[in-house]
């Protein structure tokens, strides 16, 4: 009886007023709600970036902080696009994210279109599969180390037995041509699952009857696979490829404990540069244009592929 | 036997099946053989450890355990002979070696360090990102889009690129090296996801619910507390254990921005070392105990993981 009696009073006072006579309004609560998160991110996220646009411009160390700081313009920012290492890093990055991506995009579909098979006990094998991306890069990055390690490696001593090369000749670590290869093959064994996962999402998402019109048309599993399987698994891919890309264009954890950078500067990635222009040499406003220029490229590479991906899902 | 029940024309024969599951298999047990690895040289003896060829079958020792969490000074035999007694089994496997323990290694206030940042930063993350989801899930919010995009492109950054102004900040204010810096940086890069993740799950509670309990008489937040909340438990703990993972795993900004008292397990691990190098049962002793959390945790998530990972952008 009551709550009838509520319910007509609500039903016949205006809704914003009904709504105020209950507390907090709903656009009062909206923003309570939401304003913690941006306040948060405000501070700890888009402060020091502004903060970093502002030292860009600067001769600012970070290991002399009393020195009088002297407004540059755009000079770091012309130094560094012409700085013949900052580009051979930008390329030892590319590098690393093209064969990245295209190692583990090739292993993580074929692995996910073998695991709709659904064969007997898919599900534990799948899981089993899964376990090596959820755990630090860091962690597991520097055991790799001891993998690697000539002679007492498992890595390298596999390999040995494998292929008859005496094993103290195979220094994945520290030979100029194998050292990006033994980046690659720590990062394509960690993320090769995650690729796999998503593209799993994409088979599944194919009706069955799809494939049922195609066998009527006697359509050849090859052909199915051409027009049906590949084409609508495709957004879930390109999905994979932007997450993999993004992060492999930051790739730093496992880089900074494999291999530092070295031998030389054969594996310096981008985020290795920054950190040596950063933490070492303390060029602070020198390596905040790096850092800004590095962010403009990965928002604008994103923005350009998320286009694509619309444009895709779309067809 | 092999008159599988096929129940449409599509299905994938027996035999493509078997060939399937034998690849599939032999890929996991591969790929799960480096963490095998991990496992087995932390049962290792140091010797053991580096022995040519790579010992599959060996004595198992808890050396490498004793070694992570003590630090031991090397001693005369007459010294070592003057001592009483050993008073446990770490201690005398450390004699054997002609060493003396000297003291608890730092190994575990830094993983008691992981735990709380981890924690408590999960917690933060969380809540902050439970009240902005239900927030961008039921209200209409101006400009909605352009702040879920915002919120989510903090996560495009390099780490390293944030971590040069997030250094002098904390510099200026008296935040490095301290748990409670790394807490607030931390629950500010998982937010982002504790957002994108929990506005999926709450969207896919029926508006209903609440419309119900307010006509009962309920308030907007007596609603949210009692019907919503409730509802969201599954979405919240799995957004809760990505949080976690995440926090768990950090290793740049942790290598960067702590060096002490603050510093998490990530960037101690690779600097155990024991005489002559890296002491590698000590080492794979530290990481296995560092990686048991995260197998339980992925074996919970299994159901969620596509979601967590493609931040709620696939869902199944």
């Amino acid at each position: 009886m009551l709550n009838r009696t509520a319910e007509n009073v609500a039903r016949a006072t205006p809704e914003p007023l009904a709504r105020k006579v209950r507390g907090i309004s709903d656009k009062g609560l909206a923003w309570l709600f939401i304003s913690p998160t941006i306040l948060l991110l405000l501070a700890i996220n888009i402060f020091p970036l502004f903060w970093a646009i502002y030292l860009s411009f600067t001769n600012y160390r970070a290991n002399r902080p009393n020195e009088v700081v002297k407004n540059l313009g755009f000079a770091n920012y012309q130094r560094i696009l012409g700085d013949q290492d900052i580009w051979i890093a930008m390329q030892t990055t590319a590098h690393f994210v093209f064969w990245t991506i295209l190692l583990q995009t090739l292993i993580g579909f074929t692995l996910a279109w073998l695991i709709d098979r659904k064969f007997r006990g898919h599900a534990f094998w799948t899981t089993l599969i899964l376990v090596p991306m959820m755990l630090s890069p860091a962690v597991v990055g520097n055991f790799w180390r001891f993998l690697y390690e000539p002679q007492i490696g498992l890595f390298s001593y596999v390999i040995s037995f494998v292929s008859g090369i005496p094993p103290t000749n195979i220094q994945m670590l520290s030979n100029v041509s194998l050292a990006p290869w033994s980046i690659i093959i720590v990062d394509t064994w960690m993320w090769t699952p995650y690729v796999m996962l998503i593209c799993l999402a994409g088979l599944r998402s194919i009706p069955e009857y799809i494939y049922e019109a195609a066998e009527v048309d006697r359509a050849s599993n090859w052909r199915q696979f051409w027009s049906i399987t590949l084409p609508m698994a495709l957004p879930f891919i390109m999905l994979a490829v932007l997450f993999r890309g993004i992060e492999n264009f930051k790739m730093f954890d496992m880089v900074n404990l494999l291999t530092g950078g070295g031998p030389g500067s054969t594996t310096e990635v981008a985020s290795i540069t920054l950190k040596r222009q950063a933490f070492e040499s303390w060029r602070t406003g020198y390596s905040s244009a790096f850092a800004i220029i590095l962010f403009v490229a990965v928002f604008g590479l994103a923005n350009i592929y998320v286009k694509a991906l619309n444009k895709v899902k779309q067809r | 036997m092999s008159l599988t029940t096929a129940h449409s024309v599509v299905a994938p024969s027996a035999n493509s099946k078997r060939i399937a599951g034998a690849i599939i298999i032999a890929y996991a047990l591969i790929s799960i053989v480096p963490l095998l690895w991990i496992f087995a040289t932390s049962f290792k003896t140091p010797p053991d450890s580096i022995a040519y060829p790579p010992k599959i079958v060996f004595q198992p020792s808890i050396e490498g355990y004793c070694n992570l969490f003590t630090t031991r000074t090397r001693q005369t035999p007459e010294y070592i002979n003057s001592l009483g007694p050993a008073t446990g089994f770490c201690d005398e496997t450390v004699r054997k070696r002609n060493m003396v323990i000297a003291g608890p290694s730092n190994f575990l206030p830094r993983f008691v360090n992981s735990l709380i940042i981890a924690f408590g930063s999960t917690f933060c993350a969380v809540f902050l990102g439970t009240l902005s989801a239900y927030g961008f899930s039921r209200f209409k919010v101006p400009l909605a889009d352009d702040l879920l995009f915002f919120i989510l492109s903090t996560r495009f950054m390099p780490p390293i690129a944030v971590a040069i102004p997030i250094y002098l900040m904390y510099r200026e204010l008296g935040l490095s090296d301290t748990a409670l810096g790394m807490i607030l940086l931390y629950t500010a890069v998982n937010v982002s996801l504790a957002v994108w993740l929990l506005k999926g799950f709450i969207d896919e509670i029926p508006r209903e619910y609440e419309e119900a309990a307010m006509i009962d008489g309920y308030t907007r937040l007596q609603a949210f507390w009692r019907t919503v909340l409730p509802q969201a438990t599954t979405g919240i703990a799995a957004t809760a254990i990505f949080c976690l993972i995440f926090a768990w795993n950090e290793y740049a900004f942790a290598a960067l921005l702590t060096s002490g008292t603050a510093q998490t397990a990530p960037p101690f691990i690779p600097t155990i070392i024991g005489e002559g190098g890296q002491d590698w049962p000590a080492v794979a002793a530290g990481t296995t105990i560092f990686l048991v959390p995260i197998l339980v945790f992925t074996i919970l998530l299994r159901k969620q993981l596509l979601r967590g990972i493609t931040f709620g952008a696939v869902r199944k």
